[in-house]
């Protein structure tokens, strides 16, 4: 166990609980506000993580590509009404190192359509760097490994 | 072989298709189980190429690679000669896979983890466990020649780091299959340099895989279904374009290049790059800040190579989309994304980036990966109606308008040329 103390770990707790509630709720416009400015968040699958290869399903170096995902899915990009249901495990603290805290989260991601069709959507971990400078810790990375290398055919909303 | 092909045929009867032009799709060919079962025998098995890996995949002696010719399970590899060997994953003995990795190094043989039954890497049958019984008891018989069985080998053609695979021995020479128009326009992408992959993912489709392929090859939705340029106002420069199709109908190309003329020196380029009626702009434009990678002006070029095989640039974005069918109603998209290995940092993260445009997500073509499902359960109950396909005419040719279905249509002359249906 690392030596970072309970207070941090309870802080990034509730921001991630926060997190999954703000894309359950369609609150879309706030999601990217749980970032840095200048930030990495990425969509991937364990084998490619493994392989190490850079290329993601979706990939953004700055909060403004995370905002300009979701101007797209709510201005631009044709799919069907749907929404998540995040369930989160507890945060696991791996460390501190210069960018800030890293953790690992366990996640699993209902999908309900319109016609109240659910099916498991995605399962994986959240591979996080969380900047605690402030009184709300911000991600600065965000890696959204899912477990399957396959994708189902619409990942519209940011997991 | 042939009494298996021909058991698997006897049942089928797929129904007639009216008339002998390719303007109505009926909507049974993408239902049905025989006619999914009659494109395996006929296409997948038949005598076209499909693509199977990627050079850059078997760097070296020992590498092996496993993917898929439609239903068929495949092991790509490269043998000690250098040379690449492909053939069906299924033990000679009783049939099961002989390989259970996607990928790996440094093998010498395959054996069979159900009774060991070894392969060498062209997939030849070297050895066969108690082959001569046990102290002289059990075994198999005399007349049992180990030459004469093995999983069936594929014909092999490579092409700008690309390798292709057949089934059949009546494959076409590769070059005389892809025609004289193809060949260059792969060579345009990958011709020279060598390929990195920088992503791989599977995209499961809801739907039957031609009407994947159709999408690809439809010059005449991408305006309409895609928003993403147009409500940020992308498209800056003046856009000409044209789709070839080559004579079998079965492949073609469709390209949009920056149009000279029109945004040349003051015209439209610098009055709307003015333009700010739009309540819509990227906040990090860096998405789209590509480089010239192919001193030319075509800033996307979508080519298809009969039945599954794709190669897409869209502006920096290379990859390769490989259709695998599944079930009449169900298919994977296999991506690889692709950079180069003289590719500076800033030009691999443009890659990364531009990478959101394609896939599951991706702003220009999460669409394409849905549309297919919408026809899938829109047709359910009409087998026997049809989809029309007219716009443009009835024939398959290149044409200078991509408000045209050729490109469909040339992929319908070709399936039913193979098919026979």
């Amino acid at each position: 166990m690392s030596t970072i103390n309970n207070d941090t770990f309870f802080a990034i707790a509730r921001v991630q609980a926060d997190y999954a509630r703000c894309i359950d709720d369609d609150r879309l416009e706030e999601w990217p506000s749980f970032f840095l400015e200048s930030c990495l968040y990425k969509i991937t699958s364990a084998a490619s993580h493994r392989e190490g290869y850079e290329a993601s399903v979706v990939f953004a170096n700055s909060r403004g590509m995370l905002t300009d995902r979701i101007t797209a899915l709510r201005e631009a990009n044709i799919y069907e009404r749907q929404a998540y249901r995040h369930i989160l495990g507890m945060p696991s603290i791996l460390g501190e190192e210069a960018q800030g805290v890293r953790t690992e989260t366990p996640f699993m991601v209902a999908r309900i359509m319109l016609d109240g069709t659910t099916d498991l959507f995605a399962t994986g971990r959240y591979l996080d760097v969380w900047d605690i400078g402030s009184n709300t810790p911000k991600l600065a990375e965000r890696l959204v490994v899912c477990d399957s290398s396959r994708f189902d055919t619409l990942l519209a909303i940011p997991l | 072989m042939a009494q298996s092909a021909d058991y698997a045929l006897s049942p089928m009867q797929p129904p007639h298709w009216q008339g002998d032009g390719v303007t109505r799709i009926p909507y049974w060919t993408f239902q049905r189980d025989d006619v999914y079962a009659l494109e395996q025998t006929h296409i997948f098995q038949g005598p076209s190429w499909h693509y199977l890996c990627l050079e850059a995949d078997l760097p070296e002696p020992g590498d092996f690679y496993t993917t898929a010719v439609g239903d068929a399970p495949v092991v790509v590899t490269r043998d000690a000669d250098g040379e690449i060997y492909a053939f069906e994953n299924r033990c000679a003995h009783r049939g099961a896979l002989i390989c259970l990795d996607a990928k790996g190094k440094g093998r010498k043989d395959f054996a069979c983890v159900y009774h060991a039954w070894t392969y060498d890497l062209k997939g030849k049958l070297t050895g066969v466990a108690f082959q001569k019984g046990i102290k002289g008891k059990g075994g198999m018989p005399p007349e049992f020649k180990i030459a004469e069985h093995g999983p069936r080998q594929l014909k092999i053609a490579r092409l700008h780091g690309l390798v292709f695979g057949s089934f059949s021995p009546d494959a076409p020479d590769f070059k005389n299959w892809l025609g004289p128009e193809i060949e260059p326009r792969i060579g345009r992408v990958l011709a020279g340099r060598k390929p990195v992959v920088l992503g791989r993912y599977t995209q499961e489709l809801p739907n039957n895989w031609k009407l994947y392929v159709e999408n690809v090859k439809d010059s005449y939705h991408a305006s309409i279904l895609h928003l993403f340029f147009t409500t940020f106002e992308l498209n800056r420069l003046s856009q000409k374009g044209a789709i070839v199709v080559d004579e079998t109908g079965g492949h073609h190309i469709s390209y949009s290049a920056i149009d000279r003329k029109t945004s040349s020196a003051g015209g439209e380029y610098a009055q709307q790059n003015l333009r700010s009626d739009s309540k819509y702009r990227l906040q990090d434009p860096s998405l789209l800040q590509g480089f010239n990678e192919f001193g030319d002006d075509i800033t996307l070029q979508i080519l298809s190579v009969f039945p599954t095989f794709i190669l897409q640039q869209i502006q920096n974005c290379i990859a390769i989309r490989q259709v695998v069918p599944r079930a009449p109603g169900r298919t994977d998209l296999n991506w690889t994304i692709l950079g180069f290995e003289t590719d500076t940092p800033e030009q691999r993260l443009t890659r990364l980036k531009q990478a959101n445009l394609v896939g599951p997500a991706g702003f220009i073509s999460m669409e394409d990966g849905c549309v297919g499902g919408f026809v899938q359960r829109g047709v359910k109950a009409a087998p026997g109606e049809r989809a029309v396909l007219q716009m443009g005419g009835s024939t398959a040719e290149s044409s200078e308008s991509r408000v045209t279905e050729a490109s469909i249509r040339g992929f319908w002359k070709a399936w039913r040329a193979q098919t026979g249906i």
